[in-house]
């Protein structure tokens, strides 16, 4: 039985693997519409989410399976004080697999040492995040059809944002990947990132503040939200969440087939007029979350 | 000074000089009935000072404890007045319940009863993070 807890437990064989099974969805997805009859997904959702929790929904009934679950810990029995291994232990005599989001950075891998079940992490605090690295993954693939020799800039808040750390693991295994670090100065990225990933792999990366001097060089921007409920003071949030607005003036200097990645949900980090533009694929992420997260269930289920 | 030998227990030799009642603490000494001996500043060829600590009852030593806090700490066991073992400790791989996570965005800092888990990530520079949260610990002497 096998979890996923971190991206970089899958290796990049599987990651193509699992891109092409996401593809081959796309491509024809009622052949895939009862691959999982008769079982049954978890979303133990102990955060709000929307995208999230509803892809995870939307895949288990694209292939055919039930869904059941919880959309916040008010509505569960942690607000009763139980532990998450008490929590999946139960929930594993339900269910065939689990999604879990939990505030509490390492959640989802006390619930993979307790469940009989896989557990996927759908977001443990800032921490991690696999299964949007692997949204990002598979759109960086449709869009650019490579992840060698990418110059990748990240914006907004690095410091807490757990997709942004994901991603920099899962990229820096391919060749020749570049990354521009945007970020105001206390939300730069943390110091452990640069160490024991960036260094430690060789990878280029630049930091700066300044989006406008950065956007000309890039094939990939990912833009990220400040996101208040990282912030244990509110002040500190106020005055950091509009430091970046991706604009189309902003936009002029970029090169002509960037492709401009958000993990939603934004708020006023990207402009509404930058949704027309043909560079702006994060609706399109969105939706292929659904798909990478299908052929995440069938691989983790052993399904063929 | 002159500290009696042992007959049957354990010594703890090598103990970076003022590290002993650290050492102490760690592994509940003070819980003992038997006689401890602590010698601090101990002259040593090798090491310039050195601290000692014996004790007077054969005992189950916490290694990875040991090997956390000080590594080069040699461990010898004492059976009718000689050495019948003697450990040279390295950092361990993974210690449990030895340190404890501060962050307080991990689960362990709501979950009380999960075990603290740390591993070692890099040997050079004894980094050790929490396998949940992946937080490096920054606190050498701080102990659970």
């Amino acid at each position: 039985m096998r979890s996923l807890i971190d991206i970089l437990e899958l290796s990049t064989a599987e990651i193509d693997e699992l891109i092409d099974v996401a593809k081959d969805i796309i491509a024809d997805p009622k052949k895939y519409s009862e691959k999982c009859h008769g079982k049954t997904l978890a979303t133990l959702f102990f955060e709000p989410s929307t995208r999230t929790r509803l892809s995870f929904e939307a895949a288990m009934y694209g292939l055919g399976g039930n869904v059941l679950g919880f959309a916040s810990s008010d509505s569960s029995s942690a607000a009763k004080g139980e532990s998450v291994a008490d929590t999946v232990r139960v929930v594993s005599g339900y269910a065939d697999i689990i999604a879990m989001r939990h505030p509490k950075e390492g959640a989802p891998l006390v619930a993979s040492m307790h469940a009989l079940v896989p557990i996927i992490n759908a977001g443990d605090g800032g921490h991690n995040h696999p299964t949007q690295t692997l949204t990002d993954l598979l759109t960086i693939s449709r869009e650019k059809g490579r992840f060698n020799d990418l110059t990748i800039g990240l914006c907004g808040d690095l410091k807490f944002g757990r997709t942004v750390h994901s991603i920099i693991g899962a990229m820096s295994r391919y060749d020749n990947v570049k990354f521009v670090l945007i970020s105001p100065e206390e939300l730069k990225i943390p110091g452990y990132i640069k160490q024991d990933v960036l260094d430690k792999n060789n990878i280029e990366y630049v930091e700066t503040r300044s989006l406008e001097d950065a956007i000309p060089e890039l094939d990939i921007l990912y833009m990220t939200r400040v996101q208040r409920e990282r912030f244990f003071n509110e002040d500190d949030y106020i005055r950091l969440k509009d430091t970046y607005i991706l604009n189309a003036k902003k936009l002029e200097k970029a090169k002509s087939d960037l492709s401009i990645l958000h993990p939603l949900p934004r708020v006023n980090e990207i402009a509404v007029e930058v949704d027309s533009d043909p560079r702006a694929c994060y609706f399109e992420q969105a939706l292929n979350g659904k798909f990478i997260r299908m052929a995440l269930i069938l691989k983790l289920l052993g399904v063929e | 000074m002159i500290v009696s030998t042992i007959k049957d227990g354990v010594v703890l030799d090598h103990i970076h000089a003022g590290g002993a009642m650290m050492i102490y603490k760690a592994l509940n000494l003070d819980k003992l009935e038997c006689q401890v001996a602590i010698i601090k500043n101990a002259d040593s060829v090798k090491m310039g000072k050195k601290d000692i600590l014996k004790i007077c009852e054969p005992i189950d030593i916490n290694l990875d404890v040991l090997g956390y806090l000080d590594p080069g700490i040699t461990v010898s066991i004492i059976c009718d007045g000689k050495v019948v073992e003697r450990k040279h400790l390295s950092l361990p791989e993974k210690v449990t319940d030895v340190i404890k996570c501060s962050n307080p965005r991990c689960i362990t800092s709501v979950e009380q009863e999960l075990p603290n888990i740390f591993k070692l990530t890099d040997r050079e520079n004894r980094v050790y993070r929490c396998i949940y949260c992946e937080s490096k610990y920054k606190n050498q002497g701080d102990i659970k």
